[in-house]
């Protein structure tokens, strides 16, 4: 369909971003200060500042690995420089991502100190920034692309019209050939067995239950009364949200009601079962979310919001849309689609899927979301266990 | 069309969601039922804020409370129809 086309750039390995980032990315918090140097001296590069990335180990490290190399490879990055204490992590990284065949360099501070590093990082980082100047976008089609959703502060708007317009996209592009992200495994809890239903064959159904029940191990071992008020949180509450299996129903109206999830992704891995709803294993806190589903080259991310969360992330545009009348009115500059609309039947629901399509396809071609502007660039990094 | 103060997710659920700022107690409120299309009207008797649930059925302590046509809880005490539901008398099965 024509109308479903958008202009994005191809990278080096045929995958397809929409946005055109040279970023700058630390292997450790160490690495920070010398990254954030070279990306205030070349204009236009981006850095990614983080907490972690010393002496991690096992499947904590297997999954920061990764991540950074995920976040380095997604086609929205035209070419990475990375930065790290010491050689041998930050050629593990370059070398992750330079599967990819995009530009990519590293430069490690030991033996050279910060001054140096920042000095030969930044020579790089001009030519890198250069060239990514002088790539073009050109028209891809609509099974090119990969789309993750996930809800926050969220409250029964959120589950009544917000969730459902992601969900009446979900099912309108799925059979169009798009690849598709849901996850948020705590926020399951009380919809699982429907979210066990939805698998496209009893064995992935299996395996989301399998990995369902292993997050309840975790909350089970550490569990407080009503989590701390985590889960649901203060701002759930707020928006008249009682109790965990509410907010779960709610949270799983973003799938649709005819897509089936073809396989169940660990934290921040890439989809290779082809087109598709994948469903993959992450935290429901936003950005760590976000985080993971951009580490596993999703380009574009649609969130439902009820009482109002701001996220972004720095390099997979985050469109964020709500039914709540009030969150509208009050946070107009974080909100790029109100579908209040349903609530007072105005818009019907296939209605407002319409617009948000046509709102992701103006994305995709280049329009800033609400959180690029404002600067929501939200990079957080999920930790498995302790550091060793 | 007259205003829709609260909607129902499915035909089968106990509670519907207020979304209109400020119903007030005792008044008549008009209500959508998503599933089926239909609509209905019942007296509030509390206060019920947007987004926040209003009983549709008299609802005995213990009982599941349904909403999109499932199980989100349990009435931790007698909910009557037109109160509102919330954690001061619908808790969780779980954690």
């Amino acid at each position: 369909m024509a109308r479903y086309e958008f202009s994005g750039y191809r990278r080096e390995n045929g995958r397809v971003g929409i946005r055109n980032h040279v970023v700058i990315l630390p292997l450790d918090d160490l690495s920070n200060a010398a990254s954030e140097a070279v990306a205030h001296n070349i204009k236009g590069t981006l850095a990614l500042p983080h907490a972690y990335g010393r002496l991690q180990f096992g499947e904590d490290l297997e999954l920061f690995f990764r991540t950074l190399i995920g976040i380095g490879s997604n086609p929205n990055v035209a070419a990475c420089v990375v930065i790290g204490i010491e050689p041998a992590w930050t050629g593990h990284i370059v070398d992750g991502i330079e599967k990819t065949g995009k530009p990519v360099a590293g430069f490690s501070i030991e033996e050279h100190g910060d001054i140096a590093t920042i000095a030969n990082a930044s020579r790089q980082a001009r030519e890198f920034m250069q060239w990514a100047s002088e790539r073009q976008r050109e028209r891809c089609s609509i099974e090119e692309l990969f789309v993750s959703t996930k809800c926050g502060e969220s409250d029964t708007t959120s589950g009544l019209a917000s969730c459902p317009t992601v969900g009446n996209l979900i099912d309108t592009l799925d059979p169009l050939g798009v690849t598709t992200c849901f996850g948020e495994t705590s926020e399951i809890t009380g919809a699982e067995m429907v979210c066990a239903s939805r698998a496209a064959s009893k064995e992935v159904g299996d395996r989301f239950l399998q990995v369902f029940n292993a997050y309840q191990d975790v909350i089970n071992r550490h569990k407080t009364s009503d989590l701390s008020d985590s889960q649901p949180t203060k701002g759930n509450l707020a928006g008249g949200l009682t109790t965990i299996e509410e907010k779960a129903f709610g949270n799983l109206q973003k799938i649709g009601r005819k897509t089936t999830y073809i396989d169940v992704l660990k934290p921040a891995e890439a989809p290779a079962k082809g087109p598709g709803l994948y469903y993959m294993d992450t935290s429901s806190a936003a950005a760590e979310c976000v985080t993971l589903q951009a580490a596993a080259g999703f380009v574009v991310h649609l969130f439902p919001t009820g009482q109002g969360n701001v996220i972004g992330n720095p390099i997979e545009p985050v469109i964020k849309l709500t039914a709540n009348p009030k969150t509208a009115r009050t946070m107009v500059e974080h909100i790029d689609l109100d579908v209040s609309g349903i609530l007072r039947r105005e818009l019907t629901l296939d209605q407002a899927g319409d617009l948000l399509i046509d709102l992701v396809i103006r994305t995709c071609n280049g329009r800033l979301t609400c959180a690029e502007v404002m600067g929501h660039r939200e990079f957080v990094l999920t930790r498995l266990y302790q550091t060793a | 069309m007259p205003t829709t103060d609260f909607i129902v997710h499915d035909k089968a659920d106990t509670v519907g969601v207020a979304v209109v700022e400020n119903i007030q107690p005792n008044t008549t409120v008009t209500g959508w039922i998503m599933e089926t299309d239909e609509t209905i009207t019942i007296t509030a008797l509390d206060a019920i804020p947007l987004g926040h649930k209003i009983a549709l059925a008299d609802i005995t302590q213990g009982d599941t409370v349904l909403k999109y046509g499932h199980d989100i809880g349990r009435a931790a005490s007698h909910i009557g129809k037109g109160r509102h539901v919330h954690v001061h008398n619908l808790k969780t099965k779980r954690w």
